[in-house]
Order: C-alpha cells, then sequence, then structure tokens
C-alpha cells in the first residue's frame, strides 16, 4: 500500500534542494574526517609506489592481496546499483522514486574507486597506458587474449554509461536547481541544464530513455562482473578458481551486496537529510523483500561451488577448501562470513517489522556486506595459498598496515564523493517525487479510502 | 511582419487546460506547454510527440561493434603472436571486446539520440517563468505580432495568473 504524505511541488524543491543549498556543520565534519581517510589512503599509496609493492603482504604465491579482495568487492557494490535502478524502472515499481538517483550514484563512486584498486596493485600506476591500444610507438599492444584487458574495457563502459544515464535522468532536476539558485551555482545549473524547459516531448523522451538505457545497461551490468568473476576464473594457474559457476555467482553476490549498500545509503539519507516524507519504512520493505530471494539464490550458488569442489576430489580443490573451511583462521572467518552474509539477513528478512525497521535494515545491510567482503577475501586469500595440489607451492598470507590503510582508505573514498555530489546534485530525483504526486489518487473500497497511484 | 512569443502562466493543470482549450478555438494549434513535472500524455490535449530516439542505439550499437571489431583484429595483427599453434585471431576475446563496445556505442548514441530529439541545448531559454518548475504550468505560444493580442485573451480567459510576451519585453525596453 502507498504510504505517501501529500507534498505540493513547491515543498518537494524545497525539500529535496536543502542539503544541496544548505551546509551544515555536520557535513564540514564529514567531509573533513573522509577527506582525512583519503589522504591517508594516498599517503599509503604513494608510500608504496615509492618503495614497491613489497610493502604489502604480498607473499609468493599470494601475489592478489587485500587490493584485488577490496577491487571485487567495489565493483559488486557499484553493479547492484544501476541494477537496482534499471529494474525498477523497467517495472515501474512506484517505491523506486527515491532509491534510483541514490543507487545511480553510489555506482558511479565505488566503480571509480574500485578501478583505483588494480591501478595501485601493480605498482606502477602511471603506466595505465599500457592498457590502451594506443603506444604505436612501442609497437606492442595489449594482449587482447587477457581478462586484465577485457576488465578495463568492461569497466570504461559501464562507468562511462552510469555518469551519463545519470546526467541525462538528472535534466529536468538541473531545471529546477538552475531557478532557484544564484551566482556561479546558477551558472552551473545553467549550462549543465542546457535551457530545459519541460516541454511534453521532453518528459516524453526522458521516460523513453529511463527504458532504453536500462534496457542496454542491464545487459553492462551482467557482463561486467562476469568478466570480473573471468579474472580468477580464466586464471590458468590458480586451480580452486577453475569454477563454471563463477560468473552467475559473482553477478548475483553483486546484487546481494550492492542492494544492500542502497539501503545502507537510503537509511543514511533519511537521517542525515531528514528525508522521511521521500524514504519511507514502505521502500525499505520492498527492497528487503527484493533482497530476501537475492540471498537466498546468493546462497544456493556459494553451496554449489563448494559442493561440486568437493565431490571432484582434486587434490588442489581437497587443499583449498580443507584451508577455507577446517584450519584457523579460514574456518572461524568462514563462520562469520555465512552468519553475517546470509544467515542473520535473510532471517531477519523474513519478518515484515523488521524490513520496516529502518535503523534494523541499516544495520542488517552493513551484515550483509561485512560477510560479502569475506566472501571474496575467503574466494581470493585461501585460493592462492593453495594454488595447486602440491605442498611446496603453498603459502601465507598476512596484511600490511599499507593494504589496511587503502582499504578503510576506499571506504572514505566512496562516502566523501557522495557527500560532496550531494552539495552539487540532489540525490533524491525531484521530478520523479512530483511525478509521484500528479499521479497519485485516492479509492475507495469498502468502508476505507485506500492510497493508489494512477499509471499510463 | 515578424513573429513574437507570449507565455500564459497557470496555476493549475485545470486552468491550463481551459487555457490549451481556448488557444486551440482560437486558431493556435501550434503551442508549448511548460511543466515542471512529467503529466499523462494527452492532459492538455497535445498530441503525441513523435521521434525516431529507436533508430539512435541500433546506429551505436552497429558503430561500437565494428569499432571493437577492427581494434581486437587490427591489435592482434599489428603483433602477431602465436600461443600454441592457434589462429592469431582469437574470438572469444573479440567477442567480449566488441559486445562492450557494441553497448558503449549504444549507450552513447542513445544519449545524443534523447538530447538531440528534446531539442537541446537551446541557444536560450527564451521566454519563461520559474514558478514553472513549482507546479505552474505555462503555454507557450508563437505567432505573428498582430496576433499576440488574441493569444493573451485566449490566455486570460483561461485564467492565466500571469502573461508575458517578447512584445512586452521589447516595449519595456523602450
Amino acid at each position: 500500500m502507498q504510504e505517501r504524505i501529500p507534498v505540493t511541488e513547491k515543498e518537494v524543491n524545497e525539500d529535496l534542494l536543502k542539503p544541496v543549498f544548505t551546509t551544515p556543520i555536520w557535513w564540514w565534519v564529514a567531509v573533513a574526517v573522509m577527506a582525512t581517510g583519503v589522504a591517508a589512503a594516498a599517503g599509503a599509496a604513494g608510500f608504496m609506489f615509492v618503495n614497491g609493492t613489497g610493502v604489502e603482504g604480498i607473499n609468493r604465491p599470494v601475489m592478489w592481496e587485500f587490493l584485488i579482495v577490496n577491487f571485487v568487492f567495489w565493483v559488486g557494490i557499484s553493479h547492484a546499483g544501476i541494477m537496482l535502478s534499471a529494474i525498477l524502472r523497467l517495472t515501474q515499481a512506484e517505491w523506486r522514486r527515491p532509491a534510483t538517483r541514490a543507487a545511480e550514484v553510489m555506482t558511479i563512486f565505488s566503480l571509480g574507486t574500485a578501478a583505483l584498486h588494480p591501478m595501485m596493485h601493480v605498482g606502477r600506476a602511471w603506466r595505465i597506458y599500457f592498457e590502451f591500444p594506443y603506444d604505436f610507438g612501442r609497437g606492442i599492444f595489449p594482449n587482447i587474449r587477457s581478462p586484465f584487458v577485457w576488465d578495463p574495457s568492461a569497466i570504461f563502459t559501464y562507468l562511462t554509461s552510469t555518469v551519463l544515464f545519470v546526467y541525462v535522468a538528472m535534466l529536468p532536476d538541473l531545471a529546477i536547481a538552475r531557478d532557484r539558485s544564484t551566482g556561479w551555482r546558477h551558472t552551473m545549473y545553467y549550462v549543465l541544464a542546457m535551457n530545459w524547459r519541460g516541454t511534453p516531448r521532453q518528459w516524453h523522451l526522458q521516460t523513453v530513455a529511463g527504458i532504453l538505457l536500462s534496457s542496454i545497461i542491464l545487459p553492462i551490468f551482467a557482463s561486467v562482473h562476469s568478466i570480473v568473476s573471468w579474472d580468477f576464473g580464466m586464471a590458468i594457474a590458480v586451480e580452486g578458481w577453475h569454477s563454471t559457476v563463477f560468473a552467475p555467482y559473482f553477478v548475483i553476490g553483486a546484487v546481494w551486496s550492492g542492494v544492500a549498500g542502497v539501503i545502507t545509503l537510503l537509511a543514511l539519507m533519511r537521517w542525515l537529510f531528514s528525508a522521511q516524507k521521500y524514504i519511507r519504512p514502505e521502500h525499505f520493505d520492498g527492497l528487503g523483500r527484493l533482497l530476501s530471494v537475492v540471498g537466498i539464490g546468493w546462497f544456493y550458488f556459494t553451496m554449489m561451488e563448494i559442493c561440486f569442489s568437493l565431490y571432484s576430489l582434486e587434490p588442489s580443490e581437497i587443499a583449498f577448501r580443507h584451508l577455507q573451511l577446517m584450519e584457523w583462521p579460514f574456518n572461524m572467518l568462514f563462520v562469520l562470513f555465512v552468519t553475517t552474509g546470509f544467515f542473520i539477513p535473510v532471517a531477519l528478512f523474513m519478518k515484515k517489522s523488521v524490513r520496516r525497521n529502518v535503523a534494523a535494515m541499516f544495520w542488517i545491510s552493513i551484515f550483509v556486506n561485512i560477510g560479502m567482503w569475506l566472501e571474496r577475501y575467503m574466494i581470493i586469500i585461501p585460493g592462492l595459498m593453495r594454488k595447486t595440489g602440491l605442498p611446496f607451492s603453498w603459502g601465507s598470507h598476512s596484511p600490511s598496515p599499507i593494504e589496511l590503510i587503502i582499504v578503510t582508505g576506499s571506504f572514505f573514498a566512496v562516502a566523501l564523493g557522495l557527500l560532496v555530489f550531494s552539495k552539487f546534485f540532489p540525490l533524491i530525483p525531484l521530478s520523479d517525487a512530483k511525478e509521484g504526486e500528479v499521479l497519485r489518487a485516492e479509492i475507495q473500497v469498502g468502508k476505507v479510502r485506500v492510497p493508489a497511484i494512477v499509471r499510463e | 511582419m515578424a513573429n513574437a512569443s507570449i507565455l500564459g502562466v497557470f496555476k493549475d493543470v485545470d486552468s491550463a487546460v481551459a487555457g490549451a482549450d481556448n488557444l486551440n478555438a482560437a486558431g493556435f494549434n501550434d503551442f508549448e506547454v511548460l511543466s515542471g513535472s512529467p503529466y499523462p500524455e494527452g492532459a492538455f490535449g497535445e498530441k503525441p510527440p513523435r521521434h525516431k530516439l529507436y533508430v539512435f542505439p541500433l546506429i551505436g550499437a552497429m558503430c561500437g561493434f565494428t569499432v571493437g571489431l577492427l581494434l581486437t583484429a587490427g591489435t592482434q595483427i599489428a603483433y602477431p603472436m602465436v600461443t600454441g599453434g592457434k589462429p592469431i585471431l582469437s574470438l572469444p576475446p573479440m567477442a567480449i571486446i566488441s559486445y562492450e563496445g557494441t553497448m558503449l556505442g549504444a549507450v552513447l548514441f542513445t544519449i545524443l539520440g534523447v538530447i538531440f530529439e528534446s531539442r537541446l541545448p537551446r541557444p536560450r531559454l527564451g521566454l519563461y517563468d520559474t514558478r514553472i518548475t513549482e507546479g505552474y504550468i505555462g503555454l507557450f505560444v508563437t505567432a505573428p505580432e498582430e496576433q499576440i493580442a488574441r493569444a493573451e485573451k485566449a490566455l486570460r480567459d483561461g485564467r492565466a495568473v500571469d502573461v508575458k510576451s517578447t512584445l512586452q519585453r521589447a516595449r519595456a525596453r523602450g
């Protein structure tokens, strides 16, 4: 049932542009804290560039460490952001309205942050141009048979598409901001809005563009995390990663962690921007229902991956799974991973009272992402430690402070990006909120009047 | 006689619809509705817009696929590396990168299409009222100067709260 609180267009403008045009003290404090965290991570990365990647915890054969774990984590978060937006737009889900922009913007910042990790990981970030088919003087082109060329092409496509999607969908909101701003902000919005006037033709094309772009971006979404999984699945050396379920397993894992990320963000927006009128318990309820299905699907893939690897009885698989499931500290981490990543959230999502409790949903979404970070850790690190079934090739890994600082800094970087974005652009789409008001209706059912929505 | 423009600003949908009906009755069939939120199509009696947006992603996808194919084939031929006696052109990775190119082309052309078909960017905002993004609705007419008075009457009869025209502006500037 719709729980919409009637608001006028003027109120929508005032409520949703307030975080853009006013700057409370908490925003400055938060930005200062986040910027400090990002500066620390940048310092750690700089230290690594000067002294070499040996300052990380890499220890042959564990040459992929926390930066790659974190890369997969952030790519996962980014994926579900736009996936959620696209699916909700395509299905015309009424509860999409406050969630789409936040989900799309989260995609931009988490994908941008993810893309930095492989650059840092290789230790010579300034050689990033090796990835592009550019260096004619050198006469050597990237080997397109390597998944490490597929990754940048997929991430570039996804990031470019998302940025453009956000921009086009934001045109009406930029016009609203243009009409209510002065000075340099007015000039900025004036240029970005391209003199949008709000004609029926423009509105119609917005709707068509939303459907078209969502339809195009969904296959991109599926391809990108599949390609990330192929970084592992197609690596010849690590036998424990040769799993045929990796691509769908990674994709559904991305949806699971990313939608949880959207819940975290929506809860924060509701509290920080006083958006109770726009982000309501019904939205968390909808997301919780969606997630309970996704979570069960994801757990099925997790179990299938383990079952098939154990059933084959190959020495490398047995060594990998023995380490992952039976040896300290990985056995403890595995229990933590399935508990926080599956049993607690899915069990709680079954209860309507929990799904409608914003604080509970916030903490559960954090739990999901603790579990999902551990999932990537449990695939990558133990996989490399037991690279083959031959014990002389086994190794160990312990993270260095440099890795830990960079990983922590990545969370600050995404938060900083979102905070700064919220200062220039509304995180809840105004035109979507207004459309919801235009189409709002009430129908009489028996003795009660029920809020409803008119749909074309 | 030169053309002039006139904008009627209405407080709600019903009065804007009345204004639109008056304009139609007065012979002004080619007017624009300006609103701050999307209304169901035909709410003001306007015709459904015709556009060719669906063509753009198709063209973009074809361009992107071609670029992806040329890039992958070209780089492999430019630096031929025989691996295990297999052909130089490896089709699975070519398919992956061409797929990404196809999608990127489709997105880029769709964006261009939306902007082009939305008639953006406009060189000037023209006659406009900031109340439109606050819930008011504008009816915008462009007509020969001698017909502007008739359009103004139609708009005022439709309960327009405000009417602005380029003629007024020109007079105010002296």
